[in-house]
């Protein structure tokens, strides 16, 4: 099973996506921005999969992308923007600082999974 | 797996309210032309934030109101729109449409959408002036590719070239041909003439490309394009259907991938795309709309939702922990003590029941403190107040926000804010001056309010002051002999004098303001302030301004109490409202007529009271002999309680005495004591007020006689 850290602003989206995943075996490691999501993940070598809101105070999610893609650790990790952008501009934004895909919120638990197993494999 | 959406409902509501609070507070920051991104950028994340998870959790109602506004929020943060006084109208009015709807929903009650389809017209309007205004070119969305005719069975021949940085954006072709896999049989050739010599290659790039042949039923374009979506922009893609014509070829043709393209009918055999679960999100929030309708006609009256949940920082939460683990280890340690006990080891039983009680006080300190939040939860709503009544009055104020920091207990928090409303509408209302009177008296045109909040021996203390009229003590004492309160020939203090406009029916007698421009309902102010064990005054002068000062015990639950002795009872005053305690002199105590005495203090004489007289103890000596006395103050009035004894202070928590008994004068509530004793808490503003009234009958025929000769 993953280790996977889920950054959003919104305390609802976070509980529901560690919930659903930590339910499917995975560990969740949790930050409410960019900032903390950083830190963290500088803190923790292990992690398998990101999951980034966009827009977030502090360090919104194209910035921690581009910071987390100039780690060794975290060049080739997954990271997929959770986006309420429908519009193909708006989506390549994270995909062009480093991203490797997205979700488009809203989402449920079952496309949240489907998603991800299809990243983890 | 089904996960229930319900149970991340009330942080979703809670998180929304103060998403609302955000946006509110930064649009009335927010002036006509103004460009700072900054706070529009705030606006916009909180507004997205309550989309999406409205989205999420299935308010459709709620994300599709807050669409739009997200739009125009969008529009302004890109310059695209220009920040007017219109649009910051629109965006305050559907703030409060917004929490109008999620309150119904924390209330299960129907929404009301007449409001919300109003606000969604004049965006539409505002919205497609502005774009005409720009002038700019329809978002350009690709056009939707419509699939050929699902054949039963076909097959699509994919070159699929990734640019060498793709390994680098967490996408790997591999699982993009497992993916494929999925859809069908799957031929897979990799062409590796691009790899070159192991010492010249860079590990991190991709060197290889594939010739992918699929074959499945119902394959269509969409469904390949979708395995694509993420690295359709790293990749040279090219995918044809092998029977098709070589003109529908499009080679690396930009792909939409539009919703509407997701919605496609399904196909059993796909069940385990990830487009399959598009059909199941429709549903959820379909049938909870309809649960909330079935629910609704019960609760056609709501009540306003009272939050049940605090928000609690992590740090205090640790520290509670950390202390609960001391107490854990104290205590094993007192077990074991005592299993094997001898008086030898009387010393560490003392010294351990020391640490246990040093943690169980800390601990409860610290459990209080959860209760505590900053009082800007309450100040928050003042600057939109403000706001709307200066336009309403025609007044210049500015709010100015001090000490938001200071932390209430949140019952109290909630309670304060009607009383606090109506003060700043007081000072706004009456005690403001118009800018044309300001400048006509030599004062700046801009009126300032100002709220302020900070601590003060035990107590919170919350400040509005203004700088307007100020209260004219001629008018108030004019108004007060005319009323009957006061004779002609009473001396009060300025003090004294102002804090008449608390009185009930002070200022409904007549037309407020001809007296001092104050005072609708500040009694009922008073008696709410009173009613959470504080204390409302104001201080003011005449043509300078006013302050009000309400005084609060930091939190109702728990209170730091001096323990009296009163006949053969022990009882509970609030350190907070004691002044001081002396030993009685009785050459200081002067009877006067009717049975009343007063004590001089210094240079004050007060009314002293005894309280085992007023409690009914039957054998309660007249000799004051030996006793005690604490002085206390209410309402700016001192008087001295007799008591028997001081014993010990401590924390006590307090007990209703209403739920477990019943309600008696003069009684605040109950405690237990440490030795399982209940103490009643004694009611100081009541205890007080009696003490008064017991006085003023005594001296009943000197005030029969002032009333005749103003009559």
């Amino acid at each position: 099973m993953a280790t996977i850290l889920a950054v959003d602003d919104s305390a609802s989206m976070r509980q529901m996506v560690s919930f659903t995943l930590q339910g499917a075996g995975h560990t969740v490691l949790e930050a409410e921005d960019g900032k903390m999501a950083l830190t963290l993940a500088e803190e923790s070598k292990g992690v398998d999969l990101v999951l980034s809101d966009v827009n977030m105070p502090n360090m919104n999610g194209i910035d921690l992308v581009k910071s987390l893609r100039v780690l060794d650790a975290y060049k080739f990790t997954p990271i997929l923007m959770l986006t309420t952008e429908t519009t193909k501009d708006k989506k390549m934004e994270g995909k062009s600082a480093g991203a490797t895909g997205w979700i488009v919120k809203p989402f449920n638990p079952e496309q949240l999974l489907s998603t991800i197993n299809k990243v983890l494999g | 797996m089904a996960v229930d959406l319900t149970q991340f409902h009330e942080v979703f509501f809670e998180e929304s309210f103060e998403g609302l609070e955000i946006m509110e507070s930064g649009l009335l920051n927010l002036s006509a032309g103004s460009d700072d991104i900054e706070s529009i950028n705030d606006i916009f994340r909180a507004a997205h934030s309550i989309k999406g998870g409205a989205g999420t959790f299935g308010f459709n109602q709620v994300s599709e109101f807050t669409h739009d506004l997200e739009t125009l929020l969008d529009q302004m943060r890109d310059g695209r729109s220009p920040v007017t006084d219109e649009s910051v109208e629109l965006l305050l009015l559907s703030v409060d449409c917004l929490k109008d709807m999620l309150k119904s929903l924390v209330d299960k009650s129907e929404i009301d959408c007449s409001a919300a389809l109003e606000l969604t017209e004049k965006f539409k309007s505002l919205l497609e002036r502005n774009s005409q205004l720009s002038a700019a070119p329809a978002v350009n969305d690709t056009p939707k590719i419509t699939s050929p005719n699902p054949s039963l069975s076909s097959k699509w021949i994919i070159e699929f070239k990734p640019h060498g940085h793709v390994l680098q954006t967490g996408n790997e072709p591999y699982r993009i041909i497992r993916e494929l896999s999925a859809l069908g049989e799957i031929d897979v050739e990799v062409d590796i003439s691009d790899l070159q010599p192991y010492a010249e290659m860079e590990p991190t790039d991709c060197h290889l490309s594939w010739m992918l042949k699929l074959s499945g039923l119902d394959l269509n374009r969409e469904k390949i394009d979708e395995v694509f979506e993420w690295v359709a922009d790293e990749s040279d893609i090219n995918i044809c259907e092998e029977t098709s014509a070589p003109a529908e070829q499009a080679k690396n043709a930009p792909v939409a991938f539009e919703n509407g393209s997701y919605k496609q009918a399904l196909e059993p055999e796909n069940e385990s795309l990830p487009t399959s679960t598009n059909s199941q999100v429709k549903v959820a929030p379909e049938s909870k709309v309809a649960e909330l309708k079935k629910e609704s006609p019960k609760k056609s009256v709501s009540q306003p939702a009272e939050s049940k949940s605090i928000r609690v920082n992590i740090d205090k939460v640790d520290s509670l922990i950390n202390m609960v683990g001391e107490m854990v280890i104290t205590q094993s340690m007192l077990c074991a003590l005592s299993k094997d006990f001898s008086t030898d080891k009387l010393d560490t039983l003392v010294s351990g029941l020391a640490e246990l009680e040093a943690s169980t006080r800390e601990l409860q300190e610290n459990v209080m403190s959860l209760r505590m939040i900053p009082i800007s939860f309450a100040f928050n709503r003042f600057p939109r107040l403000v706001r709307d009544l200066n336009s309403q009055l025609g007044k210049k104020v500015v709010l100015e926000l001090k000490g938001t920091q200071t932390e209430l207990d949140k019952t109290v928090m909630e309670k304060l804010s009607d009383p606090l409303t109506h003060l700043v509408r007081n000072s706004m209302d009456h005690g403001m001056e118009t800018p044309e009177q300001r400048v006509a008296l030599g004062k700046p045109e801009q009126g300032n309010v100002e709220l302020n909040a900070y601590y003060e021996s035990g107590s919170v203390v919350i400040q509005v002051r203004d700088d307007g009229a100020g209260l004219d003590v001629e008018k108030i004492r004019a108004k007060a002999i005319k009323s009957n309160l006061i004779d002609e020939n009473d001396v009060y203090s300025d003090d004294e004098m102002q804090n008449f406009i608390f009185r009930a029916g002070f200022s409904t007698a007549e037309k407020l303001s001809d007296v001092s421009g104050r005072g609708v309902g500040l009694d009922v102010v008073t008696q709410n302030i009173k009613s959470l064990k504080g204390t409302l005054d104001v201080k003011s002068v005449a043509g300078e301004g006013s302050v009000f000062t309400i005084r609060l015990p930091l939190t109702l639950a728990i209170l730091d109490g001096q323990l009296l002795q009163i006949g053969n009872g022990v009882y509970i005053v609030p350190l907070v409202s004691i002044i001081e305690s002396l030993q009685i002199d009785e050459n200081n105590i002067n009877r006067v007529a009717g049975g009343g005495s007063v004590y001089r203090l210094r240079d004050e004489n007060i009314i002293v009271a005894q309280l085992d007289g007023l409690f009914g103890y039957k054998d309660c000596s007249v000799s004051l002999h030996n006793k005690m006395m604490i002085v206390v103050e209410s309402s700016g009035k001192k008087v001295g309680l007799v008591v028997d004894a001081l014993l010990n202070q401590q924390q006590v928590v307090i007990k209703s005495l209403e739920t477990n008994y019943g309600h008696v004068e003069g009684i605040s509530g109950a405690t237990i004591l440490g030795d399982g004793m209940v103490a009643l808490i004694c009611d100081i503003h009541v205890l007080v007020d009696l003490a008064l009234t017991n006085c003023q009958q005594n001296q009943g025929g000197v005030y029969e006689c002032n009333n005749e000769r103003v009559a």
